[in-house]
């Protein structure tokens, strides 16, 4: 198994530099212009001197060698001179932003907070939710419950996030009047009170978005809950007089979570980059808004920083789930 | 010894009194005691008969802009009533159920054939495993938004002059949200085939010769219907909301094109007024995938055999 | 009971008081949603309106607009003129002096010197600053003494009112901004995203693209003002959060640019939180014609003047076209209130606006019938008009946006109606206005028969909007496809009219040549206007002293905002 993790982890060094590459030629050659978003009174020959000003006349390879070695050499020799407290070398340019002209890891930083708060906690949500859902509609299979789970979670997937979200807000922010309908991302928990307040402006966007994954991972539950439930071994286990809970619990739970920990596994970088509608819906303003806002704004660094870092979360996560793979199921064998 | 020499005979006689069955029609006998599956598969079938025989029917034209009739509530010239440009919604919704399911059903099978085919190949064969995942691992991390942007800015024209204005889109966005989907698919699918794959009755059919081709096809590919089977309804109602969020960016369907995607989209700016322009598109979109997860339930217990005869 | 109503009335009438009485930051809180999240607060290094709105709360320009398009001053006592002898007779330079006492908000003096520096800023090599046009053609600006200063041009200017005029070009200060010219200028994160000005507010925190929090500055002008203590400027989402936000929820204060479907604004001010305001300026929703052949089969050539259009240089087929669409309408369905229908493309201001071209404004498809009837163009067997072997059929373009798809519709209906046969196509905003010569979606690509998008200018004097249509700003090749002229129209005697305007002085001689080149445009149907869009925001019904400006940034006056109690 170590060896195997070694070979994985040399294995990604290139493989990231290859899916960075071919990321940074789809930005590239994908229509779009950094300056479309500016009003029409700026004559085309001022957006020109600022499309030279951004370094977009520069050859592609060079400005691909370019965000590579800020990317990969000055931002983190940057950061960790920042918590060393070395004095910043101005001439280290790091990866800037075309919209804000700000360093595009200072916008990322800004974005993590509220992005783990919603989209974090709606993904934990959704697995609390979503396991025992799974496997009791497995357990039961065809009762009143397996019924309105298959139902709800059928709903909760089929309908677009753009609508439940703006449903929920319908309901309970204008109708109701119980949760605000903006999220306020300069808001400071400091005691019970903003504490209570942060849930208040959490509990819409985290319920739609918990509702959507939920719905994905407990069908996969319920799947291979089902045909774990008809192995011999179980009928072995009743037979032998182990308490039906263990079973469940136990055996056949252990054995069924291998589609689950993939979903899992593959549903974690989601978060930092995924829930773009529902941010957008509530305004919470994390990083899908900022990925969306980056790629029609045609701000390459940004999505190009944004999705390489995305793609480091997919390859590790990736290597997470196939060594749980291993530790789950031994018979698995990767030597 | 007359008796034991006259058994012989008698027992010859006890031919047996009906052929042997079919396999398909055990599956299809277990198929039909599964109610839900059955009710599914009429409503599936109900909602295609609608669909493509229903706009003969019903023949008001659902582009027809008709500004004398607009924003009615549902009556008898319009059932379900007309949008803010007075297109009636039943003829926009057939219209637009058509493009939506075929949307949604062949873009499902490509993202589901590409996928079980890497995830089979991935998790059977050692030797393409690592490149097959790190290809994987490649689509998951691509922008979908500037890829659509340049695939579409690359084929729209080509595929316009060749097959023209409509066509040309459709197969552009099936093909388009088929080699995006298909990731997920491959990963579950290579992990339950990694765990398939040190069974028993894997080894017991390696060891008495049997091909590769034949135990993937016949032992291990029957065996991970399960996951598969749950990834085709999932695909179906991704494919139909993610045509719809390609129309919402321009890079669909043209605007007036209807699909159910794009009537429930233009109906959530309305949703407090006129709720029924959201839920007629939204209950035609769950009813379909209900529909077809049913049938999927229906037909994973009939192809087990565990289940079946029980 | 009696006494119950007198001491209400007593109280209703002292609520009445105009809150200038207060003081600076009695107010408290008030909150401002953007649905277009600012990404920085240097309008110099980013064009868009959000930031120049956004910026317009902390740093101002020397004179600005008011709501009525007329010029006031600002961080100056009176604006120069000639008669005043602020401008000079050969109206090539002009001196500004600026009011006694100007601090910026870290309480240093402004000075001269500032002003001098802005324009060097603005102007620097390599600095990619987004408003270089307001300060076209000076040649010198210097400081006279601690708070004069004289501008240069190097050609005579009847419109000298460019440079550090209006919030495109606003003041900003030497010593903040002193390292951050040219290439320089986008690395200064600090001062673009936290510049000191004189504005009434002063930032306290920046988030890009999503949350500017502003304080009272200290050092304000006017000791009352602002009455607002703290600001949220908040940006992200879409219209229709924002509006609901002001409208429905009344958690924000004020929104801006709803551009949502009347129907759908008037049922969310029935909540009676917010009130809808709106104005109306030079923005004009058009249909532009495209004068030359965009056929993929042409190759290299489409959409060049080698190669006209098939029929859309038949002025009876634009004139139709024109002729079918029924304005009103769109208005209603599109608008409401917040546009009007119109047949100018230059609408405002009124002394420009002709009033030659207003029979468009009544929708004749039997006219626009008769009219094709009798140029040659008869319904083929499939209803779609021909002649010689040539349809009409028209690929009809525009970004992506519900009205505009509306429009489309309707149009698309219409103009079926009079049998010419219509698809259409909409486009990602980002890619239909932006300039990637990679693109074939550009609108100055314009690979299209007819294009539709709105366009307005800046301030008040439309010289610089109505060359857009000389002959030699065509997009093509040769300028990498850059160009103001999209629908690549050709008239010496409309470059005529233009180069006339560039020299003349007198204010009502330039409205005659304005009005001249518009009509020359509309009645041959090179242009067909369609709505003149207002603008439209919505503030809560609690907030005081908004006045809607679309000539300037709709913040102009925030200082004098107040709660209404």
């Amino acid at each position: 198994m170590l060896n195997y993790i070694l070979r994985r982890v040399a294995i990604a060094i290139p493989t990231l530099f290859i899916i960075s590459l071919i990321i940074f030629l789809i930005l590239n050659l994908a229509p779009g212009d950094p300056t479309a978003n500016l009003p029409l009174t700026i004559p085309p020959e001022v957006k020109a001197t600022i499309r030279a000003s951004l370094g977009l006349d520069q050859p592609i390879h060079i400005r691909f060698l370019l965000w590579c070695k800020q990317f990969f050499i000055n931002e983190p020799y940057y950061i960790f001179g920042d918590m060393m407290g070395w004095p910043a070398d101005p001439d280290q340019a790091r990866v800037v932003s075309w919209q804000t002209r700000s360093p595009v890891v200072d916008l990322i930083l800004q974005r993590i907070p509220q992005t783990l708060w919603v989209v974090g906690m709606s993904y934990v949500l959704a697995i609390l939710i979503a396991v025992p859902i799974g496997v009791i509609s497995a357990y039961r299979q065809y009762s009143w419950f397996d019924q309105a789970g298959t139902f709800i979670s059928m709903v909760g997937f089929s309908v677009p996030t753009f609508f439940t979200g703006v449903v929920v807000i319908v309901v309970f922010s204008v109708q109701l009047g119980w949760f605000p309908s903006i999220y306020d991302t300069t808001h400071k928990v400091t005691d019970w009170s903003s504490f209570l307040f942060q849930i208040r402006q959490m509990i819409m966007p985290v319920a739609v978005l918990a509702l959507y994954n939920a719905a994905q991972m407990s069908r996969f539950m319920r799947a291979s809950m089902l045909d774990n439930l008809n192995q011999d071994y179980v009928r072995t286990a009743r037979a032998k007089g182990i308490k039906e809970r263990t079973v469940v619990l136990v055996h056949v739970l252990r054995n069924s979570l291998i589609p689950v920990v993939t979903v899992i596994a593959l549903g974690v970088p989601q978060v930092f980059g995924g829930a773009i509608i529902t941010e957008q819906v509530f305004k919470v303003n994390g990083l899908g808004q900022l990925l969306i806002i980056a790629i029609q704004g045609s701000d390459i660094p940004t999505v190009q920083t944004i999705t390489f870092i995305f793609a480091f979360l997919i390859v590790t996560f990736n290597l997470i789930a196939d060594v749980l793979y291993g530790i789950l199921d031994p018979r698995i064998r990767y030597d | 010894m007359t008796e034991i020499s006259s058994k012989p005979k008698q027992a010859a006689e006890f031919r047996l009194s009906t052929a042997p069955r079919s396999q398909w029609l055990d599956v299809w006998d277990q198929f039909k005691s599964h109610k839900g599956a059955l009710v599914g598969m009429v409503f599936f079938l109900f909602i295609v008969l609608a669909v493509f025989v229903g706009p003969y029917v019903w023949t008001l034209d659902g582009q027809y802009v008709n500004f004398r009739a607009r924003n009615l509530r549902p009556g008898w010239a319009h059932p379900f009533g007309t949008d803010q440009l007075g297109r009636d919604q039943l003829a926009r919704l057939l219209a637009g159920g058509r493009v939506s399911i075929a949307v949604g059903i062949t873009a499902m099978s490509i993202s589901l054939c590409v996928g079980t085919l890497i995830g089979v190949l991935a998790g059977y064969l050692k030797r393409l495993d690592g490149v097959l995942m790190r290809f994987t691992d490649l689509f998951l991390a691509l922008p979908l938004l500037p890829l659509l942007l340049l695939i579409i800015t690359l084929f729209r024209d080509t595929l316009r002059a060749a097959f023209g204005p409509e066509s040309g889109i459709f197969l552009l966005i099936v093909t388009v949200i088929g080699i995006t989907s298909w990731m997920q698919t491959a990963r579950i699918v290579r992990g339950d085939v990694l765990a398939l794959k040190e069974r028993e009755f894997v080894l017991a059919s390696r060891s008495i010769g049997t091909p590769s081709r034949r135990m993937i096809l016949r032992h291990i590919l029957p065996n991970v219907l399960s996951p598969i089977m749950v990834s085709a309804t999932l695909g179906i109602a991704y494919a139909i909301i993610t045509e719809s969020a390609l129309s919402f960016l321009g890079l669909g369907f043209p605007s007036d094109f209807p699909t159910w995607g794009r009537l429930l989209y233009d109906a959530t700016d309305y949703l407090r007024d006129y709720p029924e322009r959201a839920i007629w598109p939204g209950l035609a979109i769950s009813f379909t995938v209900l529909s077809v997860n049913y049938v999927g339930d229906g037909l994973r217990d009939a192809l087990d055999p565990r289940i079946r005869g029980r | 009971m009696k006494i119950r109503s007198v001491i209400l009335g007593a109280a209703a009438a002292l609520a009445i008081v105009p809150a200038a009485q207060a003081e600076r930051g009695s107010d408290g809180h008030v909150n401002i949603i953007y649905w277009q999240a600012p990404s920085t607060l240097n309008p110099y290094l980013s064009g868009g309106t959000k930031e120049l709105e956004s910026a317009s709360l902390v740093i101002e320009p020397l004179a600005r607009y008011n709501e009525k398009g007329a010029m006031v001053p600002w961080l100056v006592d009176t604006v120069p003129t000639i008669e005043n002898g602020g401008v000079s007779k050969d109206l090539k330079t002009i001196t500004w002096k600026l009011k006694e006492g100007l601090k910026w908000s870290d309480g240093s003096p402004v000075t001269s010197a500032d002003v001098v520096f802005t324009w060097k800023y603005c102007t620097a090599e390599g600095g990619g600053c987004a408003q270089s046009e307001k300060y076209n053609d000076v040649t010198n600006v210097e400081a006279l003494d601690g708070l004069t200063v004289k501008v240069t041009f190097g050609v005579s200017k009847p419109f000298p009112y460019g440079p550090f005029v209006g919030a495109q070009a606003p003041i900003i200060q030497a010593k903040q901004f002193a390292d951050c010219l040219g290439a320089k200028a986008p690395g200064c994160t600090d001062a673009n995203f936290k510049p000191i000005g004189t504005g009434p507010f002063m930032v306290t925190e920046f988030r890009p693209n999503d949350v500017i929090s502003l304080k009272a500055n200290p050092n304000y002008r006017d000791p009352a003002k602002p009455a607002f203590a703290t600001v949220t400027f908040k940006g992200g989402g879409s219209a229709m959060d924002a509006g609901r936000a002001v409208l429905e929820t009344g958690q924000f204060d004020y929104a801006w640019n709803l551009q949502l479907a009347p129907d759908v604004l008037a049922n969310m001010q029935k909540a009676g939180k917010g009130k809808v305001v709106s104005a109306f300026g030079t923005l004009v929703e058009r249909i532009m014609i495209n004068m030359t052949n965009p056929d993929p089969k042409l190759g290299d050539e489409r959409g060049t003047a080698k190669h006209p259009h098939p029929f859309l240089t038949d002025i009876a087929v634009r004139k139709a076209l024109s002729m079918a669409i029924d304005r009103k309408l769109l208005v209603e369905i599109g608008y409401g209130d917040a546009g009007r229908p119109t047949c100018n493309v230059l609408p405002a201001p009124e002394i420009y606006k002709s009033t030659a071209n207003d029979a468009c404004l009544n929708q004749d498809i039997e006219g626009a019938k008769k009219l094709l009837d009798e140029a040659g163009w008869k319904p083929g067997s499939d209803g779609i008009r021909a002649k010689d072997g040539v349809r009409l059929s028209i690929l009809y373009q525009t970004s992506t946006n519900a009205v505009r798809q509306n429009f489309q519709a309707a149009i698309k209906q219409w103009w079926n109606e009079i049998g010419v046969e219509v698809e259409l196509r909409n486009i990602n905003a980002s890619v239909f206005f932006g300039s990637d010569p990679g693109s074939p979606d550009t609108f100055q690509k314009f690979f299209a028969d007819v294009e539709m998008y709105a366009n307005n200018f800046d301030g008040t004097d439309p010289e610089s909007y109505m060359a857009n249509w000389e002959c030699k700003q065509a997009p093509r090749p040769e300028t990498q496809w850059q160009g103001n002229n999209m629908p690549r129209y050709c008239d010496k005697g409309y470059d005529a009219l233009v180069a006339k305007m560039a020299k003349t002085g007198d204010l009502m001689e330039r409205a005659k040549l304005a009005k001249a080149m518009n009509d020359k445009l509309m009645q041959e149907y090179i242009i067909l206007p369609l709505v003149d869009r207002g603008r439209v925001s919505a503030h809560s019904v609690t907030l005081g002293g908004v006045v809607l400006n679309t000539w300037d940034s709709e913040l102009w006056n925030a200082a004098d905002w107040y709660r209404i109690k």
